[in-house]
């Protein structure tokens, strides 16, 4: 067994010690070791974005940071999204524009999707399409999570 | 027959099943976790084809924390061959291979070790001997033998030899008249003949697969989560290969992220971990790493057809010949043999052929085994008859919409038995024809692609129609049975509890059932709850898959609804008057009440109704107590939705890069529940069907190393590939169910494939161009453009 690394990072607003072995996937730390299990994995090549979360503000790929590259950051899971039982406009553009269907590549792309309006409030189709280019999804084609994410948008 | 006012049937609802997955909420099968849980790791062959010499589990078995390294002659001593689903001649598949490898990525051994990593790093460490053998890989050079045998029992590789179809054909007596064929290609004035790839593709559900198994010695019964589109079928295939009664497992389909067919197969990893679990008495778990998922999920389609088409000068098309080379892979799987059969059945199309001849063959290769993937067989019956038809108009030089019109199965024709076999149920194609050149603006699509040209621009602009055989049933044409199961309980406080068997992965059918029940029961959407994808819950059934679960578990949700509401009217004619006979056929079941016929004025609230079931004193004559009931039922028929998609291509000169710039699609699949769900299945499947025509594509190198091994090298469409789909309808309803639903899942993979390339066809049509195999590789399409194709 390798050695157990101590790491310190903030999760969903909650400071969260833990010692983690080197090789230990932020994806596997945040789904094993805190039971967040909303973030998924869809692929083991950094291609599909399933494992999509915000650190320190700016979406990443889970599975391709290890847990020890995350000691001292603020990381955000599907969990964290939506303050105090409430949907954030992105969780319910996906909802009313029927923006997942397997719903399994859907914590991604909301978190993308959330990164993508925070850099641009106001995006084009295209613009949308190219922000979410990162993540993979093989149920809806992407149309409703185009007009999901202008939902969004538009609702601010 | 209560009377059922609709008010959510053909509602824009939004999904009941969302606010769990928008939140990160929902329990897929990697989020299971048991106390004592260990974990199963698989190592894989990574050769094509050999011969096991030896296996060294040493350095496996001493590491810390592995609990079991166990092979697949190990394996053998308690856990048989694989069953199949279909009638066909199959040879033996263990879970686990005993001595030989057939394909690159077969399991060889297995780990079970108390974490995933440490499996993993176990499974790394198992070291294999093998003696290679030539890898059979193209599959007209498999047939013929000349790369080695695969399977000792089948003489070249043919797994299904030859079975014939079509005019003159009667398969019962054996007999094969060619006469009516002959006939029609010698008095032809053009017949015309293409060789065609429907290639081989990866489903890619975003989950992979994956299984935990837990049994419970005490107890003698086995639990186990997968990620199925068939529970049920998963129960009893488990139980019977692990020699469990099927009355002690418990079959679980938690959320299911996807399937699109490939999780209807019960795989090896499946038994292993049931059997694992029944020998170590602990629970565990398997999850599939993206990377097996290419190498050991089933792949789909992989068609090769010989098409001779012929007519006359006016655009009929009098005849059709098409021989068909199923590449399988290296065995059969649950439904393997069956696929190609239902491209066979749908060689019509839509269109009255005088005669067809249809041949098909399936051959062993040493690659995964084939079997159902979204369209499962008919896509690439589609694509064959639509890129003929095409052709046909390209040498006519007529419009294709015109040589369809020409060749349409007339609406007064229907239930219409094709050439083929098939009995199609309902159709107006000319109608939906119509609407899509409409929607489209056909004549200034053809404007717009020749303005173009003239600007030195590569486009081009293609149509095609499909039929598709859906809801799938009756029993005679699925060898699981072709039926569905449901209960319904109006529980004491008036909610409702209902169960299916058709068990979703992302088709909403806890939204549309709760409409159909809503609508029923006269009550709110939100006082319905569905139950699925557990077998110790919901009783009996079948599964989601051929595009069936509103067409046949639909229909049984409201069969099973129906015995319960005439129960309840009659608690109710009791509630309201206990001495008058009453007529409980013709209440009105509404707005939370119970109304009796012709009285509007007298009703009984429907909670109050349910209470009073539930404690009937007195109780009324001729009742028990109770609301609850269950149905079975199975259609007589299947159904046959079709449409019509259009599309229009450009090739970059300079680079060969092919951009879709517009797709339009028509689809009718009869009565539509919910129109914002079937807009999306419909959208999911253009994706799928123009990713095969544009950029998806499974390969193996001449050794049988899969080169398409990660999303790297397979690729599965992004947002950027797409333009906005234009979708309309139109409704011909089915006679053969109540609902006259007819399925729509997999529609959008059948027409949008040939679509695409027929435009692509047309778009280089200057270059001499008449067929591209697809996909449309950019590479591809430059040679073309600059070496005429060589």
């Amino acid at each position: 067994m390798a050695n157990q690394v101590s790491i310190k990072l903030k999760v969903n607003g909650s400071e969260q010690a833990a010692e983690v072995a080197p090789r230990t996937l932020l994806v596997h730390f945040l789904r094993e070791q805190l039971g967040l299990t909303g973030t998924h994995i869809g692929c083991d090549t950094t291609q599909c974005g399933a494992c999509t979360v915000m650190v320190d503000g700016k979406s990443a790929k889970s599975c391709t940071l290890f847990a020890v590259q995350a000691d001292g950051s603020d990381v955000t899971t599907i969990e964290g999204i939506g303050a105090g039982g409430e949907l954030h406009p992105m969780q319910e553009g996906f909802w009313e524009e029927h923006g997942l269907q397997c719903g399994y590549c859907t914590p991604g792309m909301i978190i993308s999707g959330i990164h993508l309006l925070n850099e641009n409030k106001n995006p084009s189709d295209q613009e949308i399409r190219e922000g979410i280019s990162g993540n993979f999804c093989r149920c809806t084609g992407y149309q409703h999570i185009v007009s999901a994410i202008k939902y969004a948008a538009k609702k601010g | 027959m209560s009377v059922v006012t609709p008010k959510m049937i053909g509602t824009r609802v939004k999904r009941r099943e969302d606010p769990r997955l928008i939140t990160g909420k929902a329990t897929y099968v990697d989020d299971i976790k048991l106390t004592g849980m260990l974990h199963l790791a698989f190592k894989r062959s990574d050769i094509a084809h050999g011969i096991i010499k030896s296996i060294d589990v040493t350095a496996a078995k001493a590491m810390p924390g592995v609990e079991l390294v166990i092979t697949g002659a190990e394996l053998k001593e308690f856990l048989p061959p694989m069953p199949i689903g279909t009638p066909f001649p199959s040879p033996d598949h263990y879970s686990v291979a005993v001595d030989r490898v057939r394909y690159q990525g077969e399991p060889v051994a297995v780990v079970v070790a108390s974490d995933r990593y440490l499996a993993r790093d176990a499974a790394d460490a198992i070291l294999i001997e093998y003696e290679m053998l030539p890898a059979s890989i193209d599959v007209e050079v498999s047939m013929q033998g000349k790369k080695g045998i695969i399977h000792e029992a089948f003489p070249n590789n043919l797994a299904v030899p030859y079975v014939p179809g079509g005019t003159g054909v009667d398969p019962v007596a054996g007999i094969v008249d060619n006469t009516a064929v002959d006939n029609a290609f010698a008095e032809a004035d053009f017949v015309l003949s293409q060789r065609m790839m429907n290639h081989r593709l990866a489903p890619t559900a975003m989950e992979g697969r994956g299984v935990v198994a837990h049994y419970e010695p005490g107890k003698d019964h086995l639990t186990i989560w997968s990620s199925t589109q068939n529970p049920h079928i998963l129960k009893t295939f488990i139980a019977a290969l692990t020699g469990t009664p099927d009355n002690q497992v418990r079959a679980i389909a938690p959320e299911v992220g996807g399937g699109f067919g490939c999780k209807i197969n019960i795989y090896g990893e499946d038994y292993v971990a049931a059997a694992l679990s029944k020998k170590l008495g602990k629970p565990l778990k398997w999850i599939e790493d993206r990377s097996e998922a290419f190498q050991a999920t089933i792949h789909g389609r992989d068609i090769l057809a010989y098409v001779d088409i012929c007519g006359k000068n006016d655009g009929k098309v009098t005849g059709l010949k098409i021989k068909l080379i199923a590449d399988i892979g290296a065995y059969n799987m649950i439904l393997t043999a069956a696929i190609p059969t239902l491209t066979m059945l749908m060689l019509n199309g839509t269109y009255n052929i005088p005669a067809i001849r249809a041949e098909l063959t399936e051959v062993f290769t040493n690659k995964m085994p084939t079997d159902a993937y979204r369209g499962a067989g008919r896509p690439e019956g589609t694509y064959f008859v639509e890129r003929a038809m095409d052709m046909v108009a390209r040498h006519l030089k007529m419009d294709p919409a015109e040589v369809k019109r020409k060749n349409f199965i007339q609406p007064d024709q229907f239930p219409f038995t094709t050439q083929m076999g098939a009995i199609y149920d309902s159709g107006d194609y000319e109608k939906a024809l119509n609407l899509a050149l409409k929607n489209a603006n056909w004549e200034g699509m053809k404007a717009e692609r020749d303005r173009a040209r003239a600007d030195g621009r590569i486009v081009g602009i293609g149509l095609a129609f499909y039929v598709e055989v859906c809801g799938l049933g009756p029993s005679s044409s699925l060898p699981t049975g072709g039926w569905e199961y449901s209960s319904v309980t109006i529980e004491r406080s008036g909610k409702i509890t209902a169960t299916t068997g058709a068990s979703p992965h992302g088709q909403g059918n806890e939204t549309t059932f709760s409409q159909m029940l809503a609508d029923q029961f006269g009550v709110p959407m939100g006082d319905v709850t569905i139950l699925h994808g557990d077998t110790g819950v919901v009783k009996q059934g079948i599964g989601t898959f051929g595009s069936r679960s509103q067409a046949v578990g639909g229909t049984v949700l409201m069969k099973a609804g129906e015995k319960v509401k005439d129960k309840m009217a009659k608690f109710a004619a009791a509630m309201m008057n206990s001495n008058e006979e009453m007529d409980t056929s013709e209440m009105i079941f509404e707005g939370g009440r119970i109304f009796a016929k012709g009285s509007p004025g007298t009703s009984v609230g429907f909670g109050d109704v349910a209470a009073f079931a539930y404690v009937p004193v007195p109780l009324p004559a001729g009742l028990d107590p109770g609301l609850s009931d269950q149905a079975f039922w199975e259609p007589s028929n299947n159904t046959y939705p079709f449409g019509c998609h259009i599309a229009m291509l450009e090739i970059d000169r300079d680079t060969g890069e092919p951009t879709l710039l517009k797709m339009v699609a028509v689809d009718d699949c009869g009565t539509v529940i919910n129109p914002l769900i079937v807009e999306g299945q419909v959208h999911g499947g253009l994706a799928q069907g123009i990713g095969q025509a544009m950029i998806e594509e499974v390969v193996y190198d001449e050794d049988g190393q899969l080169l398409t091994g990660s999303f790297m090298d397979y690729a599965i469409p992004r947002a950027t590939d797409f333009p906005w789909f234009e979708l309309d309808k139109t409704v011909t309803p089915t006679p053969v169910n109540p609902l006259g639903a007819k399925g729509v899942g997999e529609a959008g993979t059948l027409g949008s494939t040939p679509c695409i390339v027929n435009a692509a066809v047309d778009a280089l049509s200057g270059f001499g161009v008449t067929h591209i195999d697809m996909m449309l590789r950019p590479e591809k399409l430059w040679r073309i453009m600059n070496e005429g194709g060589k």
